[in-house]
């Protein structure tokens, strides 16, 4: 597959490595409540099984070390679109 | 009776001889041959043993489709099995030897199988094994694996070279037949960056076999103008042979190029490159397969398929017999009867199964039209065959057509399903073919020479208009349209006789309707229950057929049958293609330490720590026995000062205002307010609570921090970290890298370390024990100036120092520390001794670490914070993570201090069970992680897991090791076994 790197263009998938959903991204940030355990439980091991896009975190490794969110029909393989996970990360909201 | 079968003419060099041997008798061909050819033109039909039955097996065809000639080529380690001879390009001193028989080829032992054939049918061995099952792994398998089979390897290691490439292209064109060429010349003149491939090393595809005429010359010389046209353009790169394994995803092609004869000139050049092409568009051209009819004893040498003998005939200057027949369901087969008959070569009937008027007239042939072949005859090679009008017709090559199979294979890489044609009888590529590839000429069913290429010339110019470029305005190659009519024609009713439809795996069209009739309907099953199409060939002349004969059988359509699911590789590829350079030591990278080469200098033993190599023990004169020498680092370090390379563990600069607010967020512990000059070891935890490393991290500066990992986290670790930095809190002011290999660091441990560092740090730095105190930390200068990181903290359980010094300053600084330690008796120790004192201080390290435990499990319960978030926090408070019957981490020492000593191994991997249990997995209470002997308590100690163990200390088990027969008693202790209160860490 290639992945095309917001910053460094058209690479091969071999350079990344695949982490998983980029749900992941959204931890809670509501330790201290009620709701924690159930709402971790939640981040970290309930996912949907999707048939067509899934975004999805990869990260550079032999590259230059971004997490990207990638969204990637797993029907077809086609990439539809790869964004920086910081700037996903601020879009939903997350700051410090 | 040389060459008996040449004649004049073909595409070989008939003045340059080539000399080979088979079955070690020395045979001549000519360059341009392939080993089947030779072999053919040498009158040698009889090349093989089949799989199964080892009938006498001849040539069929003339390309990677081969199923019957299969040899073993070379000799020593270069032996390569299951070779296609009629792909094999003929070389000086080539060795090829047939396979799967017993004694000469002539007469094989192993015949008499065949006599047993109306018991090897499908599912035999599925039937018939079953009983007694110990049977199956000592005596059943090892039979039918002596019988059946393929070529023998060598079992030496494969002496030769392979590689890797990388090629970029705007189009890509598989196969340099008419069309394929036509498309690329069309694409090349448009200016795009053109690769040009085909599996034969000639290119030209079947124009190099016909007679056809193109532009008015023969189809092969307009072949070989049209690529020496673009061999000169440069953006064209020709690939002859060179076989397209495999679509793969967003344009990506494996490719295998054949350079074994630049090997053999050179054995320091790969033989085989396996190469990633890399392409925005791809025409697929690779043209059709011709595929056989079912008829009883279809199998004997001598029976070819019809363009087979048309390629040996106008290619390779071969008539394969002097008295020849054809058997065909289209109009194709005549073709070889008149080819034969323009050249001479005697024909002396066609048969056509087809109710129609001859396709034209054959001087001196006997036409049957409406007929069939039903049997033959001739062990070694065909004498004569059987009409289904009851005509016994004698003859020595049987040229069948059954009709042409595109070749769709690279279509349905991407889950294709191709769809049937019922005016072609084949199935073709349908539109769900991989993004960016179009199919034209006879892949894609377009079986008329003159409209292929018409098409490969209009494609090759779509495709380039598609990415931009210009159209070019040259005009297609013309040549005389010639009709392709077929019928449909799978299996002749055979009788007692079998008719074979995979050569290669022995099935047979009876072993398809015996699947049929016990409830095999899908295609899939079918394949699996007889091995149809599961050989080397992968069935290619075969499966097209199989599925028309299991239409028949269940009467219904090809459609409702269906096919099977095409993969890569399109052919075989050796393994070490795959592997490339990547063997032996150059699997993966290795990496050395800075003391590398010294330690070499003091015969260091090393270990493969990951792809570290590291010293694990420093043998001393007179010592014989490993532990003689790690007992002796251990004591020499206690006692005196030793010197460790630590620079594998993973080292992590991070600087930033908010690097304490992150490592907050990363350890179980505070981080928040470290100190200046401190250094505080830290615990981390995934995010389900399990721990997944641990380290200790420095306080350089207000805004820089160095981190340490284990060794084999080091990547994991940066990687999670860089996770929680982007992903997480994308906005904290924190900046980080791996200098894992920028700097070179030391233990220096044992009551006299800091003693021996007094020597060599620069006197303005202070690091008695009141400036420079336990778990201190800075930057300092040694030997004058050279910049240098010391760390109090010590993983012996000695008062302990680890230095750090630029990676390029390594072999010095070791060398400095031995010299200057002369004095106290200084030693280096490995990777034994490292761990030996780890134990006996009670350090959890990577048994420990395995995965399945928590920090309560680690016994740091503790540490963990409560007043912060921190990975792993929340989903570690879960009440299966706390549980106090968990396995947790504890000491473990034997009650007998002399267990063991005899048995020379450590209680490392027993078992723990109560005392008076019997040892299974019922009651297992856990197991022992990391044992040694301990040099300094003169006895065994082990730090493990148990049920409950933090509460059970003082109570007896014993530790079970069933694999080496050991059963002794062990105490539960605390896991700190010296210097429980730590007590020499801050003298």
């Amino acid at each position: 597959m290639i992945i095309n790197h917001p910053l460094l263009g058209p690479r091969d998938s071999e350079e990344f490595v695949y982490l998983g959903s980029a749900d992941l991204i959204n931890r809670p940030t509501n330790w201290e409540s009620e709701e924690a355990a159930e709402d971790f439980y939640q981040y970290l091991y309930i996912r949907e099984n999707i048939a067509g896009d899934n975004r999805e975190l990869w990260y550079h490794e032999q590259g230059d070390q971004s997490w990207l969110v990638v969204t990637r029909c797993t029907l077809t393989h086609e990439i539809k679109s790869v964004e920086l996970a910081q700037d996903v990360s601020r879009a939903q909201g997350r700051s410090k | 009776m040389s060459q008996i079968n040449r004649i004049d003419g073909g595409l070989i060099d008939q003045t340059k001889s080539v000399s080979f041997t088979f079955n070690g008798q020395i045979l001549r061909g000519y360059e341009g041959d392939t080993l089947a050819s030779a072999l053919l033109a040498n009158n040698k039909h009889l090349v093989g043993r089949s799989f199964k039955y080892h009938r006498p097996r001849g040539i069929v065809t003339a390309g990677s489709e081969e199923p019957n000639a299969i040899m073993e080529i070379g000799r020593g380690a270069y032996k390569e099995p299951n070779t296609r001879a009629t792909i094999t390009q003929l070389y000086n001193g080539l060795e090829a030897n047939s396979q799967n028989h017993r004694g000469p080829l002539g007469f094989d032992f192993m015949a008499i199988t065949d006599f047993f054939s109306p018991f090897l049918s499908a599912g035999f061995y599925y039937k018939t094994f079953m009983w007694p099952k110990a049977f199956w792994e000592k005596v059943y398998e090892p039979a039918i694996r002596h019988s059946a089979g393929l070529g023998k390897l060598s079992m030496l290691e494969d002496p030769d070279t392979y590689d890797k490439g990388f090629r970029y292209c705007d189009i890509l064109v598989i196969g340099a037949g008419a069309t394929g060429l036509s498309a690329a010349l069309t694409a090349a003149e448009s200016g795009a960056r053109v690769i040009l491939a085909d599996e034969d090393f000639v290119m030209g595809g079947r124009l190099n076999s016909e007679t056809n005429e193109i532009n008015g010359i023969a189809g092969s010389e307009w072949a070989k103008q049209a690529v020496t046209k673009l061999a000169a353009m440069d953006n064209v790169t020709l690939m002859a042979d060179t076989t397209i394994f495999g679509a793969y995803d967003h344009g990506i092609y494996g490719a295998i190029e054949n350079r074994a004869d630049e090997a053999r000139a050179d054995s320091s050049k790969p033989r085989q490159v396996n190469w990633r092409i890399y392409t925005k568009r791809t025409i697929l051209c690779a043209g059709a397969t011709e595929r056989a009819i079912a008829f009883g004893n279809n199998d004997r040498p001598g029976i070819m398929m019809a363009s087979a003998v048309r390629t040996y005939l106008n290619r390779f200057a071969v008539a394969t017999g002097q008295r020849v027949s054809v058997y065909t369901n289209n109009d194709d087969g005549w073709q070889t009867a008149k080819d034969l008959t323009d050249k001479g070569v005697k024909v002396v009937a066609v048969i056509d199964s087809r109710s129609i008027d001859p396709v034209m007239s054959i001087e001196g042939a006997e036409i049957f039209m409406s007929t069939d072949v039903t049997d033959t005859k001739g062990r070694r090679v065909i004498k004569s065959i059987m009409l289904s009008n009851g005509k016994t017709i004698p003859t020595d090559t049987l040229a069948v057509s059954g009709g042409w199979n595109p070749n769709l294979h690279l279509t349905c890489h991407h889950r294709g399903i191709p769809k049937w044609n019922e005016e072609l009888v084949t199935f073709l590529p349908d539109s769900s073919v991989p993004v960016g590839m179009s199919v034209a000429g006879r892949a894609k069913g377009t079986m008329v020479l003159s409209d292929a290429i018409v098409e490969g010339h209009n494609e090759g110019n779509v495709v380039a208009a598609d990415l931009g470029f210009k159209t070019s305005d040259s005009k297609p190659a013309t040549t005389a349209s010639v009709a392709y009519n077929v019928t449909a024609k799978w299996g002749v009713p055979s009788g007692k006789n079998r008719a074979w439809v995979d050569y290669q795996n022995d099935v047979t069209a009876k072993d398809i309707k015996l699947a049929n009739q016990e409830g095999f309907k899908s295609v899939e099953h079918v394949k699996r229950y007889t091995t149809l199409g599961m050989a080397t060939d992968q069935g290619k002349t075969a499966n097209v057929l199989a599925i028309g004969i299991m239409a028949d059988n269940m009467d219904q359509t090809i459609e409702e049958t269906g096919t099977t699911i095409f993969r890569p590789p399109y052919n075989p590829v050796a393994m070490g293609a795959f592997a490339g350079r990547r063997r032996g030591m150059e699997f993966y990278p290795t990496r050395y330490t800075p003391t590398h080469k010294w330690s070499e200098e003091q015969n260091a033993i090393f270990v493969e720590v990951g792809m570290w190599y590291r010293s694990q023990w420093f043998p001393q004169p007179g010592e014989t026995f490993w532990r003689d020498s790690v007992d002796r680092e251990v004591r020499q370090t206690r006692e005196s000062v030793g010197i460790c390379d630590v620079t594998t563990l993973g080292k992590i600069d991070l600087k930033g205002t908010d690097v304490s607010e992150f490592l907050n967020r990363l350890y179980v512990n505070a981080f928040a307010k470290v100190p200046v000059g401190k250094t505080r070891y830290g615990l981390m935890l995934r995010e389900d609570g399990i721990a997944m490393d641990d380290g200790t991290t420095a306080r350089l500066s207000e805004n820089h921090f160095v981190m340490t990992t284990t060794t084999a986290n080091a990547v994991n670790v940066y990687r999670h970290m860089q996770f929680c930095h982007q992903c997480l809190w994308p906005d904290l002011d924190v900046h980080m890298i791996s200098v894992t290999e920028q700097y070179a660091q030391y233990a220096v441990a044992g009551p006299n370390s800091r003693k021996l560092l007094q020597k060599i740090v620069d006197p303005e730095h202070d690091i008695s024990n009141e400036a420079f105190p336990y778990m201190g930390a800075g930057e300092i200068s040694i030997c004058d100036g050279i910049p240098a990181r010391l760390f109090r903290i010590s993983f012996s359980g000695e008062l302990a120092f680890e230095i750090a010094v630029p990676t390029r300053y390594g072999d010095s600084l070791i060398r400095v520390l031995m010299e200057a330690g002369e004095e106290f008796n200084a030693i280096p120790y490995g990777t034994e001794a490292l761990g030996a004192m780890r134990i006996e201080k009670g350090h959890a390290a990577g048994p420990e670490l395995n995965g399945q435990t928590s920090a309560y499990d680690l016994g740091m319960g503790g540490m963990v914070s409560g007043k912060k978030d921190f990975i792993g926090y929340t989903l570690g408070l879960r009440e299966g993570m706390q549980r106090d019957d968990r396995m947790q981490m504890v000491g473990f020492k034997p009650v007998n201090k002399s267990a063991l000593l005899d048995a020379g191994h450590s209680m490392a991997g027993a078992h723990l069970v109560n005392l008076r249990d019997k040892p299974d997995t019922f009651t297992d209470q856990g197991w022992i992680s990391s044992s040694i002997y301990s040099p300094i308590f003169g006895h065994y100690i082990g730090l493990g897991y148990i049920k409950g163990g933090h509460s059970r200390k003082g109570e007896t088990v014993r530790a079970v090791d069933l694999v080496r027969g050991q059963d002794i008693e062990v105490e539960i202790c605390s896991p700190h076994f010296y210097d429980p209160q730590g007590e020499c860490l801050r003298v």
